[in-house]
């Protein structure tokens, strides 16, 4: 496999909040065996499983890609959900339009799109309303 | 400290007998916010929590610790558990508060991670 990129893609339900993280779980595991150091592939997954949930809470499912190069890990999160309006808001740590029933799970402290951009070594956002939002970010090693 | 020593100092239940709990951990936190824990949790070993869903292993995993406690008598399903063994968490269950079990166990030389 020398040479050759390597890419995962993962369908991700909006509709089953219990499957949320089994995509990060497999490139996790993909990562390890290909011999990634384990802090990058920490970085990576808590970024990857932070943007599955949001799919999940926010914008009812989308999909996510992988593609390994020499030493970089890109990630990309997509989906055609409802937007984000104001994505400086959006970025602050400690905002989020999650329900109280999202909070019950564990989930909306606002801290996801952050904790997303501080993991990784580059973080790109675009979002429309009403067409959805696509995130690009990577971790070096 | 040991799993099995955390496991005694709780008077917890090992539910994941087939997890190696002679790993030692030596820092810890407690917390229901799974989102707090991916945020402000840097090398914690071990997570106490009273939040019963299959999200709580997940992000045990994700932020690689190796032991999950769960308080107040909550007990995860086998689905969770057979989660927890393949990722290599061992998880107990104890009936004590989270304030209890974690004052217990700061009592018996856990710490939280300072980075
Ligand atoms: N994929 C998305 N689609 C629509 N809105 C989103 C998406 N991701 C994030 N948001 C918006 O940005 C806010 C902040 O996201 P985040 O930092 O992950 O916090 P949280 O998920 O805890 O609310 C969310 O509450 C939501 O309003
Ligand atoms: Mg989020």
């Amino acid at each position: 496999m020398a040479g050759g990129a390597i890419r995962f893609h993962y369908d991700v339900s909006g509709s089953e909040f219990s499957l949320a993280g089994t995509a990060s779980a497999d490139v996790k595991a993909q990562l390890k065996k290909m011999g990634v150091p384990s802090d990058a592939i920490r970085r990576a997954a808590i970024a990857l499983y932070e943007g599955e949930i949001n799919l999940v809470i926010h914008a009812g499912g989308g999909a996510i890609d992988v593609d390994m190069a020499p030493g970089v890990i890109n990630m990309a999160i997509t989906d055609e959900g409802p937007g984000i309006p104001d994505i400086d808001l959006a970025m602050s740590e400690g905002y989020s339009s999650a329900s109280d029933e999202v909070r019950n799970l564990g989930f909306g402290a606002g801290m996801g799109l952050p904790n997303m951009k501080k993991y990784t070594d580059s973080f790109d956002i675009q979002s429309q309303v009403g067409k959805g939002t696509s995130i690009t970010m990577s971790v070096r090693y | 400290m040991k799993i099995s020593e955390v496991a005694n100092w709780l008077g917890a239940e090992i539910l994941t007998p087939d997890t190696d709990c002679e790993r030692e951990v030596f820092t810890a936190c407690g917390s229901d916010m799974m989102s707090d824990v991916l945020a402000y949790v840097k090398d914690q070993a071990l997570l106490l929590t009273g939040l019963n869903n299959p999200q709580v292993i997940r992000t045990a995993d994700r932020m690689d610790m190796i032991c999950v406690v769960f308080v107040r008598g909550k007990r995860p399903e086998q689905p969770m558990l057979d989660m927890a063994s393949n990722m290599g968490i061992s998880v107990l269950a104890t009936d004590k508060t989270m304030f209890h079990a974690c004052g217990i166990l700061y009592g018996a030389g856990l710490r939280e991670y300072r980075g």
